[in-house]
């Protein structure tokens, strides 16, 4: 059987500093079926962006093989460059002088298509994603949230059979974030327009939209299943917020407390606090934990029992969250 | 086949409209360019005149600086533009789209000659106007056949730049810094290279704006004919043969090798 995407034993390193070869991908084996919505997660540096370019034929893999639709992406790059399209977080959508219209009929052009189905599909894309009000104003005049829409509908515009989104949301409000995910999931799945493959490091995101999502780090994959089955698998373990009055917090006795699955903090400085999430096998080690805290003086403003999310998922396979990279 | 050669052909209109239509958006843009030149013609022509150098001599600089704003434009807008596109994140956007890489810089190429001829016209009949400079043009055909080739000559190079921008960047912006000037001198841009030592003029002879040059003032200004200035289309041909395939092949190689190396749209580099 085909599978939309697949990937075998793919691999990538870098030279770093010092000529230090760093892994960007290692061994990487997945597949993405046809219609899913499919989320990449891991924290800056895991390896999504490079996944995602050798994917565009952007980049070509040091080992292993990946398929789009069948065709090798670095045997077959124009086969594949004709059924995908890739849309970037805070890319530039295309020249600051040109208005909205005029950068879509451009971009249009690179997709092969005629003026006349141009500008049908560049009139309904604007309409869709609310930038009507923007149609004839500059690129370089919109504001973050509607230049990604732009750069939205300039990805949709070949209409792609799998549609490559890397950090979508990056930097974006919360109620321009909602619009464009609910646009992307109702075009996977009730129009069912196509295949998505987004990459993300916000937990949210990826457990709202995704049907199943990979968990990288350095390179890695170390999970791949439905955002529901990987927080089910977390089993019995307890997780606890617990929120102090210090951003100098010392959690390092966490390192040496049996039972601790991970942990991971969130550091205010407006407000002077951090939030402490520990993920412990047993709920009694609660009292334990607010007991050292409060040996280092530290004030305890809450303490709050927590449903499990993917970022816990996160915690639980790599022992830190996002932030600590 | 025909299927991507319309696809290709469409992609490079696109991208000469763009060039045309971003490059007269801002008025102020096209008096700075039309007018700068011409003051820097008007400089060199009034230190002939202060030389008492024969007149042909400010035919030569007009020339001169017409065909320089080519060179310029071929330096800064063409060669340059992988690079820009780089920077500004637009590259991404190419090399994703399923086209020819030489299209794209065909529509480039296209859109900065149509650009640039406005601004060239417009310092030419200036110049002539100004300094009312006698012109003996004998075959006019002659001179179109030279320009045209000097231009895809030109074009090319700056294709075959386009791809040591793109993976050389910073390192090929100073290179362009570097060429700058020194071809205008060595072409011959405001004086007959012909006054040049014979090994400079060897040097010379390895630009094609030098043969360009060379032929279009005499068939314009010396009111010469293809009888004599047959070296310089053999050689302008020459260059265009060499250069065109040169181009798509460094394109290609450099591609591979940015692909290779994940330097492609690796920004600031």
């Amino acid at each position: 059987m085909q599978h939309c995407i697949e990937t075998k034993e793919l691999g990538r390193t870098f030279k770093g500093q010092e000529k230090k070869v760093v892994k960007a991908l290692d061994n990487v084996t997945l597949t993405i079926e046809d219609g899913e919505i499919f989320g990449l997660l891991g924290p800056n540096g895991a390896g999504k962006t490079t996944f995602i370019k050798i994917l565009t034929t952007l980049l070509l893999p040091t080992s292993g093989a990946a398929y789009v639709k069948g065709f090798n992406v670095a045997k077959e790059q124009n086969k594949v460059r004709k059924i995908i399209n890739l849309v970037s977080g805070g890319e530039t959508p295309g020249y600051g002088i040109l208005s909205v219209k005029e950068n879509l009929w451009f971009f249009s052009q690179l997709y092969g298509l005629s003026t006349s189905v141009a500008n049908e599909k560049i009139k309904q894309l604007i309409v869709d994603l609310d930038i009507e009000e923007f149609t004839n104003s500059r690129m370089a005049k919109l504001s973050t949230g509607y230049k990604q829409r732009l750069s939205l509908a300039r990805g949709l515009l070949n209409d792609p059979k799998v549609l490559f989104l890397d950090e979508p949301t990056l930097g974006l409000d919360v109620l321009t974030s909602m619009k464009l995910r609910s646009y992307i999931v109702d075009w996977a799945k009730k129009e069912k327009k196509g295949t998505v493959l987004l990459t993300t490091h916000y937990m949210a995101e990826a457990d709202e939209m995704c049907d199943r999502v990979a968990i990288i780090d350095r390179g890695k994959i170390l999970a791949c299943d439905s955002p529901l089955t990987l927080k089910e698998k977390l089993g019995e373990n307890q997780i606890v917020k617990i929120e102090v009055s210090s951003v100098q917090a010392d959690f390092s006795f966490l390192e040496k407390m049996k039972g601790i699955v991970g942990h991971s903090q969130t550091r205010s400085i407006q407000t002077n606090t951090t939030t402490l999430k520990v993920m412990a096998r047993e709920e009694s080690m609660l009292s334990e934990i607010v007991s050292k805290l409060e040996e280092q003086k530290l004030k305890i403003l809450s303490t709050n029992k927590a449903e499990p999310t993917l970022e816990d998922v996160y915690i639980s396979l790599v022992g830190r969250g996002f932030e600590e990279e | 086949m025909r299927e991507q050669l319309v696809h290709d052909l469409r992609a490079a209109y696109a991208r000469l409209w763009v060039r045309i239509k971003g490059g007269n958006r801002e008025p102020e843009w096209l008096i700075a360019e039309m007018i700068i030149p011409v003051l820097t013609l008007s400089a060199y022509i009034y230190i002939y005149k202060m030389l008492k150098a024969p007149p042909e001599f400010a035919g030569f600089v007009i020339i001169g600086g017409t065909m320089v704003a080519f060179w310029t434009n071929v330096l800064w807008n063409m060669s340059a533009q992988f690079y820009w596109e780089k920077e500004t994140g637009t590259l991404e956007v190419y090399f994703v789209a399923p086209i020819s890489r030489m299209a794209i810089l065909f529509g480039m190429a296209l859109g900065g000659f149509v650009n640039t001829t406005l601004r060239a016209i417009t310092v030419l009949l200036a110049g002539i106007l100004i300094f009312q400079v006698p012109l003996t043009l004998n075959e006019p055909l002659t001179a179109l056949l030279l320009f045209f080739l000097t231009i895809i000559a030109l074009y090319a190079l700056g294709m075959l730049f386009a791809s040591l921008f793109l993976m050389y960047g910073r390192e090929a912006w100073h290179t362009a810094n570097l060429l700058q000037e020194p071809v205008h001198f060595l072409s011959g841009s405001y004086f007959p290279y012909t006054y040049l030592p014979f090994l400079v003029q060897l040097l010379s002879s390895m630009i094609p704006l030098t043969f360009g040059l060379d032929g279009i003032r005499r068939v314009i200004i010396m009111g010469q004919g293809i009888g004599s200035v047959w070296p310089n289309i053999v050689a302008l041909v020459i260059f265009i043969l060499i250069l065109l395939p040169l181009a798509k092949f460094a394109l290609s190689y450099m591609e591979n090798l940015g692909k290779k190396e994940g330097r492609l749209t690796l920004r600031w580099q």
